[in-house]
């Protein structure tokens, strides 16, 4: 049956990623928790995604809540509701595109560097190194991004939140002559602990996510500069794709009642 | 009878139907300096990465200081490899770290010492190999391929190894700088006392650093002797590849 041998071949490459992926994610969470740590790195990996990604992640959120004023403004004001904008400014930042568009950023900028540097480590054998030099690379490599990548985001987010309502105020209040005061009021007003506390455990997620897939695709990257270039690729689409599913299986599972 | 310090027999390894390594004996006694020559794709890097435990053989046995390494766990693995120094073929420095960290990589790692005490060593042992301390604070993209060799070589006796591999330690340099590291090799094993095993396609460099010689083809040791005995052997696969001839027993196929 010559048409089911490549399916059968892709199934059963499909199991071995699987496999793979899970024995990865398992070893290294592991590590995350046994000593020895290494706080210098750990460190770094922090400033890297959390100080560095936000000028990417502020301007992102700032337009996107500019934007959002301005979109919903002029869809509110069909049916008398402009006083909606903005509650629907600050709904829809937290719950959603603060930590979405800072977990696509971030995907795009850290997921695709920790691929190529440790992509480039296994061409050029510096992760054989590591070994040899009685380094686990799990410990020294992996760890410190996945602890920086699942406490780092959080705080990201907070910061693309406040910067996109604040985006969402300034058109409001500047361009759509909505009073200060009100404008403020209605954000706060409707606005619930698990609105924000939701956005914050999908940024933890989505950090999580990021570290893994650029850990994973630059550790197993073969064959060159071409293969880390494939890893490099791979990171990012599989980040964003595995962002977006669990997005909405988190917002089912805090919304869905 | 001593007890050789590396011992690998019979050892099998194979990627997907490619038999790398097909029934690899090898034994190298304490404080000897030997060198497998081989040509490319003949399994040498692979044999290195077993003993390392950087790959794992289907079957056979290797022996460190007469301890089978084969199926043993992670914490043991460490602390055999403790007592390992490896000078990788592109010297496999850490890019994010400066010169003086890499060299100085091992003995953090093994918390033997502060970081300014390490700097301090680290200093010492760049002097030993011909570097000065002003390349210390560089980053190894800085560096030339010699220089990033011998940094490499830094980083390998730095924790004091009692076995040092050399993987294609003089690929890609030029003459003069190949019988640099050839030097360097020697004074280092001399001064550790420690027991070399090196894996290269140069025949002067082999003949330099080597007190045994071993010929591996089609993933096993097909002739070994004394470094001097080379010329004399009525082998034409050896035969062939020290005297660097096309025409032979060895296709370019397997050879290249």
């Amino acid at each position: 049956m010559p048409v089911l041998q490549p399916i059968g071949r892709m199934f059963l490459s499909f199991l071995e990623a699987t496999g793979r992926l899970t024995l990865f994610t398992l070893v290294s969470l592991s590590h995350c928790v046994r000593p020895p740590f290494y706080p210098r790195l750990i460190g770094r990996q922090m400033l890297e995604i959390g100080y560095f990604s936000l000028p990417v992640v502020g301007l992102t959120a700032i337009f996107t809540g500019m934007v959002l004023a301005l979109q919903s403004h002029t869809g509110f004001s069909r049916f008398s509701a402009e006083g909606a904008v903005a509650t629907v400014v600050v709904l829809s930042i937290t719950r959603e595109l603060g930590p979405v568009l800072a977990g696509l950023m971030v995907a795009g900028r850290i997921g695709a560097a920790m691929a190529a540097e440790i992509g480039t480590m296994r061409v050029t054998e510096q992760i054989d190194a590591l070994t040899t030099l009685s380094t686990n690379p799990y410990k020294y490599l992996v760890a410190p991004r996945l602890i920086a990548g699942v406490t780092m985001l959080p705080l990201l987010v907070l910061v693309a939140d406040s910067i996109g309502v604040f985006g969402g105020y300034l058109i409001g209040v500047y361009r759509l002559d909505f009073n200060p005061a009100s404008y403020l009021t209605r954000t706060w007003e409707y606005l619930e602990i698990m609105d924000v506390v939701s956005g914050v455990v999908k940024a933890a997620v989505y950090g999580f996510i990021i570290a893994l897939m650029g850990c994973y695709h630059g550790y197993h990257s073969t064959g060159g500069a071409q293969g880390v270039g494939g890893a490099t690729t791979n990171a990012v689409v599989s980040a964003s794709i595995l962002i977006l599913t669990f997005n909405y299986v988190i917002t089912a599972l805090f919304f869905s009642s | 009878m001593t007890t050789p310090k590396l011992e690998l027999t019979d050892v099998h390894k194979r990627f997907g139907a490619n038999r790398v390594l097909d029934g690899f004996d090898l034994s190298v006694g304490r404080g000897e300096s030997v060198v497998v020559l081989g040509g490319s794709g003949t399994g040498k890097s692979v044999m290195l990465k077993c003993i390392l435990g950087l790959l794992h053989p289907e079957a056979g046995s290797i022996k460190v200081d007469g301890e089978e390494t084969v199926g043993i766990g992670q914490r043991e693995r460490d602390r055999i490899n403790r007592q390992i120094g490896m000078l990788f073929q592109g010297a496999a420095l850490f890019d994010s770290l400066p010169v003086w960290e890499n060299v100085a990589f091992g003995l953090l790692a093994q918390k033997r010492c502060g970081r300014r005490s390490a700097r301090d060593r680290a200093v010492e042992i760049l002097g030993q190999v011909g570097l000065g301390e002003r390349i210390a604070d560089l980053y190894p993209a800085e560096l030339s391929g010699g220089m990033r060799k011998r940094v490499g070589l830094a980083r390998a006796v730095a924790t004091r190894p009692a076995i040092m591999f050399f993987d294609e330690p003089t690929t890609g340099l030029d003459p003069i700088m190949s019988d640099v590291i050839n030097n360097l090799i020697c004074s280092s094993v001399k001064d550790l006392g420690a027991t070399a095993l090196s894996i290269t396609h140069d025949i002067a460099s082999a003949r330099k650093i080597a007190d045994r010689v071993a010929m591996i083809y089609q993933g096993r040791i097909i002739w070994a002797g004394a470094v001097a005995e080379m010329d004399q052997v009525d082998n034409p696969y050896v035969d062939q590849f020290i005297h660097g001839r096309a025409e032979g027993p060895i296709t370019s196929g397997m050879a290249g």
